[in-house]
């Protein structure tokens, strides 16, 4: 729930340069490098047989075959995927399986979107509506999604309108948008709950009614709240969509790529990581494109200043 | 020509979680087209209050309140009266010309009409090169005449103003009195003022309402003879009869019991 957390704080205006920008940068790139250091000296200094205490290892082994080198991680992704004769290289294969599941994650986050602005307008207009629907939305985040995967799939498979039949990927991006619409449907609803007496009370002595003062107030009001939600729906979109391949067993994406390479783990321990990076990479791309959407608004982020 | 605003026998009791809360006891007020009134009190004398019932913000417990010969419900439904807060309430996201031309735009007005309608209120407000400024460029005096511009946006004859001077500095304000003066005069408004300030209510005004609390009525209004309010300038304020002025406000405001100024008016 510490997403919610961090939406519910109000939104702060950052005014960051270009040098504190780099600085960021910066900062972020040392973080990266500081984690393989640390992994490799791990590597180079801890017991081959890793620690244990009673039955219970508390330090991983060191093996190479438990703990492969950074630069063989890396090095493996510019080998072929097999010794088969015309293998793709490995990160080749990697982006075409990332793009399939980014393409899905997007319209997860699409559907997610749409449904949780949705029900936060709803929740607005009718005060009603937000005591039902709330302790709903949030109970829907606990549902354990390994569990709900497949049913979706099932339920997917009966559906056949017309030309129209429902594909495997649609049910993966069922489940995207399931998790992708909870920090929009929270954060929404906390920024057109946002605007102060002061201004609402200015539009109801315009007669404003409902749609009006929504679309000239609260809308621009919870633009701050809506960005940093849509980021995390995004990283949630693209989570959830690997986590659906997985476990409806949809071929083609990174998440099946996880659990192919990691089967093949023993005998080719680095190729195990690619799909990890895979995915990283993925998260990284899906929340800096709704970063860019920001730009778009940025007047929307101004605040009152001081009288 | 009715009357800007007529108010007869009104009563306000909020219900609180502590019981009933007289803010309002059996209140009369009658304002003339163009006429300049303030409202002056100690804090919960009922001032914003009054003010609040006038501009349909709340409704009154008992009595009427009329505006411009109709209920102060359909004065507001059919925007009679223009409104300024002691916050400007400018909406950050919109630039100076598109917050002044909110209300036109709620209203459905032609775009070329919004933006000539728009230019003329920026002029009238001296507020010149600043249209395309967002609000937090601009100081706390020039977001307030903002607000002023946007409240006559759609030419009211009635304007309601809850202490819009009270953040400001002591220059930046009297600068903002003999403006709004100008501005009164130029559009013939009727204005309903809350304020503080006793020298701000007598500069300002045709009358002032002096008000006490617990309950909140009306103690005394004190006729200003001062001139039209449309030909006062700062030399007024260094003038004998200013500050004639101000002591009967000031005695108003004592109402013969109390020796000290009550809490919450500045004198200054």
């Amino acid at each position: 729930m510490s997403d919610a957390a961090t939406l519910l704080a109000p939104p702060r205006r950052r005014r960051a340069g270009q040098g504190a920008r780099l600085k960021a940068a910066g900062y972020g790139l040392l973080g990266i490098i500081a984690l393989a250091v640390a992994s490799e000296l791990y590597k180079w200094l801890g017991p081959a047989d890793g620690l244990l205490i009673g039955d219970v290892r508390v330090l991983p082994r060191t093996s190479d075959l438990a703990m492969p080198h950074i630069w063989d991680m890396v090095g493996r992704l510019f080998e072929p995927v097999t010794r088969a004769e015309g293998a793709r290289v490995l990160w080749l294969e990697i982006v075409i399986a990332a793009g399939l599941t980014l393409g899905i994650a997007a319209v997860g986050w699409v559907v997610g979107v749409v449904v949780g602005i949705g029900l936060a307008l709803i929740m607005q207009r009718w005060i009603l509506a937000e005591s039902a629907l709330l302790p709903w939305i949030v109970l829907s985040q606990t549902v354990p999604l390994i569990a709900f995967a497949p049913l979706v799939k099932s339920w997917g498979s009966r559906i056949e309108i017309g030309a129209f039949e429902w594909q495997d990927w649609m049910s993966v991006a069922v489940i995207a948008s399931y998790l992708a619409f909870f920090p929009v449907a929270v954060g929404a609803l906390k920024g057109l709950q946002a605007p102060d007496r002061i201004h609402r009370e200015l539009l109801h002595t315009y007669s404003a009614r409902w749609w009006p003062t929504m679309v000239h107030l609260r809308l621009p009001a919870a633009v701050p709240f809506l960005l940093p939600a849509l980021r995390l729906a995004a990283a949630n979109a693209v989570v959830g969509a690997v986590v659906a391949e997985v476990s409806t067993g949809l071929q083609g994406g990174i998440g099946r790529l996880v659990i192919q390479y990691a089967g093949q783990a023993s005998g080719d321990p680095a190729k195990a990581w690619a799909p990890i990076f895979g995915a990283i990479a993925l998260g990284l791309i899906a929340a800096g494109s709704v970063a860019l959407l920001g730009l778009l608004v940025k007047d929307y982020r101004r605040t009152e200043g001081e009288a | 020509m009715s009357a800007a605003v007529v108010v007869r026998g009104v009563d306000k009791i909020f219900d609180t979680k502590s019981g009933h809360v007289t803010a309002l006891s059996a209140v009369d007020l009658d304002v003339a087209p163009g006429e300049f009134v303030s409202l002056i009190g100690p804090s919960g004398c009922g001032k914003s209050t009054l003010m609040r019932l006038i501009a349909d913000l709340e409704t009154p417990t008992a009595g009427t309140v009329e505006v411009f010969g109709t209920s102060a419900h359909q004065a507001r439904v059919d925007q009679r009266y223009g409104i300024a807060f002691q916050q400007a309430g400018l909406l950050p996201w919109r630039t100076v010309s598109a917050n002044i031309a909110l209300p036109l735009e709620l209203s459905g007005m032609a775009r070329a009409e919004v933006r000539q309608r728009v230019d003329e209120l920026i002029a009238l407000v001296g507020l010149g090169d600043f249209g395309d400024r967002f609000p937090d460029q601009l100081s706390g005096g020039m977001q307030q005449r903002v607000a002023i511009a946007r409240a006559l946006a759609k030419k009211p004859q009635l304007l309601l103003m809850d202490e819009p001077f009270g953040a400001l500095d002591e220059m930046t304000r009297e600068y903002m009195q003999t403006e709004l003066l100008r501005i009164a005069a130029e559009t013939g408004a009727a204005v309903v003022f809350v304020t503080h300030s006793i020298p701000e209510a007598v500069y300002l005004s045709d009358r002032v309402v002096v008000m006490s609390p617990r309950p909140g009525r009306i103690a005394e209004v004190v006729p200003m003879s001062l001139g039209s309010t449309g030909s006062r300038a700062d030399d007024l304020r260094e003038d004998a009869s200013f500050f004639e002025m101000i002591t009967a406000v000031r005695e108003a405001l004592h109402g013969g019991t109390h020796a000290t100024a009550p809490r919450g008016v500045e004198n200054r």
